[in-house]
């Protein structure tokens, strides 16, 4: 990552990712445990990971008041392809896939690897963005771990991103409260919930980021390294059966009562 | 050089090892004892109180090792990292473990690329495997849907971040005899990138909700900050304290603080009261297993009444008021 700032505009890449809709109730959740992966229900869809989409709000905002090339980066299966049209439609500018056999099933390492080389080959960029974690693994360790191999600082947990000529101001969000951080660029930030909800995209964008190119890189352009971790199970964990006991009456006063008695009974109030 | 032995990153305030300390140690003594080996800890930080050595020692630490030096006055990154690196490098663990904390999550991931080595965060479950002998790491996935253990064929050391008020802490013995190591990293004055300008302690009022007896919970029902007053007025009742889903808390009912599941707190109250809470798996994994919930909500099929104990499917409108009344009654004699 080379920095240009001062020289023309900024260039901002944000990391997404496509996860199986996490508002599918548990009840439809499935496994696949020989693929060990979860099993797409009929009519649901793979969507942007929440975190991610908030990472691509953060930089949309700091492009609504300065002049910045955005490019989302996604690996993934051709269904990537729609998250990463969805990211163009909130007004990020480019969009790469990265899309091969070899990335499939990719640890954490070999996934920071991939995107980071792939960000050295978009070239001169100053920010990268990403979300805290992806709603799949849940391991939030590809943002940390792209900053280490590009060795640039990195900032998790952000809540707040503004750009002060070379350097970045952030909000940081920690156990006991907020910290407000400052890191020279080039620099990578993840991105919390806290940063508040992401912009829609209207009629005009979407049809406008249908027509756009997405450009796909493959293993021809990035070789991956070797895997550090190997899943050897996924399960679903036995529930423990626990029976509701439902309380009923006339009117909602009643049942409150009813429960008022029993959370007492039961020596918990 | 054979790598053995297990060190954790602990930590501390003021004078006090955190909870989440104790269960590293708990579930690395577990680890060590297995491999009928050494268990030390290691404590970063500026004058640095001894007793917090003491209680890693009586928690199951064979070794404690101090960094401390004004540069790690507070928690940067880029200076953490390098000292914790050098001393990896120095003394090769088997396996290495930190808290799934603000500074695990911040810490770890690092650690692991700058290592070389496979991480696994958040882990529920630590165990040697008996074919390869290498770390099991379980942990939730799918927004704790589902599980996946997972081992490391590619590095070492082993690691892994914990989750907390999982793994059990052993009780502290005193007599426990453990060497105290003051450790001189060997960074030379290395600037870190990240400069902190200011920090702001979001000091809320009233019982800390993960340390609460009992927990109010609303969710997206709830509507807005008005009706979570009312949940302060049971709270208050019942000397718990008040939470929130992730829809409450991004759309500011409740301070992000405040918020519940995995990527918020995690709660083990003796009750939790959910109110207009759907029940989201991700907000469930933040509510310990041994927990009493009790639950209120218009729809019979919110995914929240397979968690619940108690149950009312009814408006939380209607039912809080007289909740609300009946509790004040019932707790006040």
């Amino acid at each position: 990552m080379k920095m240009i700032v001062g020289v023309g505009e900024m260039n901002i890449v944000v990391c997404v990712k496509e996860i199986p809709d996490p508002e599918m109730p548990a009840s439809v959740f499935s496994i696949d445990p020989e693929k060990r992966r979860a099993v797409l229900p009929a009519g649901r869809k793979m969507v942007i990971s929440d975190y991610d989409e908030r990472a691509v709000e953060a930089v949309l905002r700091i492009k609504d008041t300065q002049e910045c090339r955005v490019t989302a980066l996604s690996m993934g299966g051709s269904s990537a392809i729609e998250v990463l049209r969805h990211c163009l439609s909130m007004g990020c500018d480019d969009a790469v896939l990265l899309s091969d056999p070899l990335f499939l099933d990719s640890d954490s390492f070999v996934t920071a690897s991939v995107l980071a080389a792939a960000i050295n080959k978009i070239g001169h960029v100053d920010l990268v963005t990403c979300g805290v974690e992806e709603g799949e693994w849940d391991e939030g360790q590809v943002g940390a771990g792209i900053a280490e191999l590009l060795k640039v600082p990195c900032v998790t947990a952000v809540a707040d991103i503004k750009i002060s000529g070379d350097r970045v101001v952030m909000n940081r969000v920690v156990e006991d409260g907020r910290e407000v951080v400052e890191v020279p660029l080039p620099a990578l930030a993840t991105v919390g919930s806290e940063i508040g909800e992401p912009r829609y995209s209207s009629v005009r964008k979407i049809r406008e980021a249908m027509r756009k190119e997405i450009r796909v890189w493959s293993s021809d352009d990035i070789t991956p390294p070797k895997q550090r971790n190997e899943m050897l199970a996924l399960f679903i964990p036995a529930r423990r059966e626990v029976a509701c006991e439902f309380f009923e009456g006339e009117t909602a006063e009643e049942k409150a009562v009813k429960l008022a008695e029993a959370l007492r009974a039961a020596k918990l109030i | 050089m054979e790598r053995k032995g297990i060190l954790i990153v602990g930590e501390f305030n003021g004078s006090r090892m955190s909870s989440l300390t104790a269960e590293l140690l708990g579930i690395g003594r577990t680890l060590a004892d297995v491999r009928r080996g050494e268990l030390a800890a290691v404590f970063i930080g500026s004058w640095i109180d001894h007793m917090v050595a003491l209680q890693a020692i009586a928690a199951g630490a064979d070794k404690v090792y101090l960094m401390d030096a004004s540069i790690f006055r507070e928690y940067l990154a880029d200076t953490y990292l390098a000292a914790l690196k050098g001393l990896v490098n120095e003394i090769q663990p088997e396996v290495l473990l930190l808290g799934h904390s603000s500074m695990g999550k911040d810490l770890a991931p690092r650690l692991a690329f700058s290592l070389g080595t496979g991480l696994t965060t958040d882990c529920i479950d630590l165990s040697f495997d008996a074919a390869t002998g290498l770390l099991r790491k379980t942990k939730p996935v799918y927004g704790g849907n589902a599980c996946a253990t997972y081992v490391c064929y590619g590095g070492y050391p082993q690691m892994a971040t914990i989750r907390a008020k999982v793994f059990l802490p052993r009780p502290p013995d005193v007599s426990r005899k453990g060497e105290v190591i003051p450790w001189q990293p060997r960074i030379s004055g290395e600037e870190s990138r990240v400069k902190i300008i200011k920090r702001v302690k979001e000091d809320l009022p009233g019982i800390k909700l993960e340390e609460a007896n009992v927990v109010i919970c609303g969710g997206r029902g709830i509507g807005g900050p008005e009706g979570f007053k009312k949940l302060d007025e049971l709270a208050q009742i019942l000397r718990g304290a008040v939470g929130g889903t992730r829809i409450a808390s991004d759309k500011k009912w409740v301070p992000s603080a405040c918020q519940i599941g995995l990527t918020g707190k995690l709660v083990s109250p003796s009750l939790y009261i959910g109110l207009a809470v759907s029940g989201a798996s991700q907000h469930l994994a933040g509510i310990a297993g041994n927990t009493v919930v009790a639950a209120v909500n218009k729809d019979p099929a919110a995914n929240i009444f397979s968690r619940a104990r108690y149950g009312i499917v009814d408006d939380y409108q209607k039912v809080l008021p007289a909740l609300i009344e009946k509790c004040r009654q019932l707790c006040s004699g």
